[in-house]
């Protein structure tokens, strides 16, 4: 129970983080990614933040024996390069760059109701099933 | 620094702290794009925390769009098309890829997970490339 609950206040902190931080705003987004053109270069900032706070913040809590609300540990293990991470990473930057949404804005802009916030998170639960679906293609 | 750079500084401090929430908690990463691709399956009591967590990002946009509706204020006028395509490649690429920003660029990058830093710089690469494309094409 204080699990689901843990999960839940942190879905909310990061939703607002991500409102606030403007990566919500596909426009913001794109212009993050234009650096040959109107660079924007503030959103460099939400990760700067986030990656400093938990370079910090990480080790600290990592260095209990188990989390404060579960019995253990749940982190990759993997080390691998292999040319999964390689190609859906590569997929990932290029229909992000088509839209200017990842997934957790994409989620979070479903609250305005917007058409095509819908378009795109129905499109990436279909594109997530369809991973699914084609799994073994890639076991090779 | 410009006020867009302090809320963007803001925000993502709230991002870490609630990664490091989800870390020190319950010893989960907080990576949103396989949090909803294990949660489309069967409905299941050990993804309890998985909707939780989805259910707060929306509780928290519903809230932000009540008390400060103008960092919505903005439109989403690409044509449908675009969108539509954009969510079928970053849900099957970050599923194939084992993550999207939060996962390896927010957390991984954190923990120093080689494969979150090249994972990271790969789609950065990408969408660069291809917002430079789109640039030149259209």
């Amino acid at each position: 129970m204080k699990s689901t609950l843990v999960a839940f206040v942190s879905g909310i902190i990061f939703s607002v983080g991500l409102v606030i931080s403007g990566m919500v705003n596909p426009h913001k987004v794109i212009g993050f990614l234009d650096i040959f053109g109107e660079w924007d270069i503030s959103l460099m900032f939400v990760m700067g933040g986030a990656v400093t706070f938990n370079l910090i913040a990480f080790r600290l809590v990592t260095k209990r024996k188990e989390p404060f609300f579960s019995a253990d540990w749940h982190l990759p293990t993997s080390t691998d390069l292999d040319k999964k991470l390689l190609i859906g990473s590569a997929l990932f930057g290029i229909g992000w760059g088509i839209a200017g949404i990842c997934p957790g804005p994409g989620i979070v802009n479903l609250v305005t109701l917007k058409p095509e916030a819908i378009y795109f998170v129905a499109s990436l639960v279909v594109g997530m099933i369809l991973f699914h679906l084609t799994k073994s293609v890639w076991e090779k | 620094m410009t006020e867009s750079m302090i809320l963007a500084l803001i925000g993502g401090i709230l991002i870490g702290l609630s990664s490091t929430t989800m870390l020190g908690g319950i010893g989960r990463i907080t990576g949103i794009s396989g949090i909803l691709g294990m949660s489309l399956g069967k409905i299941q009591a050990e993804h309890l925390w998985r909707y939780a967590f989805l259910g707060g990002l929306i509780v928290g946009g519903i809230g932000m769009l009540i008390s400060n509706p103008q960092y919505f204020d903005y439109q989403l006028d690409l044509p449908p098309a675009q969108y539509i395509i954009a969510g079928l490649i970053v849900g099957y690429g970050t599923r194939l890829g084992s993550g999207c920003t939060s996962g390896h660029g927010v957390c991984g990058i954190s923990r120093t997970a080689k494969r979150s830093i090249v994972a990271t710089l790969v789609f950065m690469l990408f969408g660069i490339i291809t917002v430079a494309v789109q640039r030149i094409l259209l």
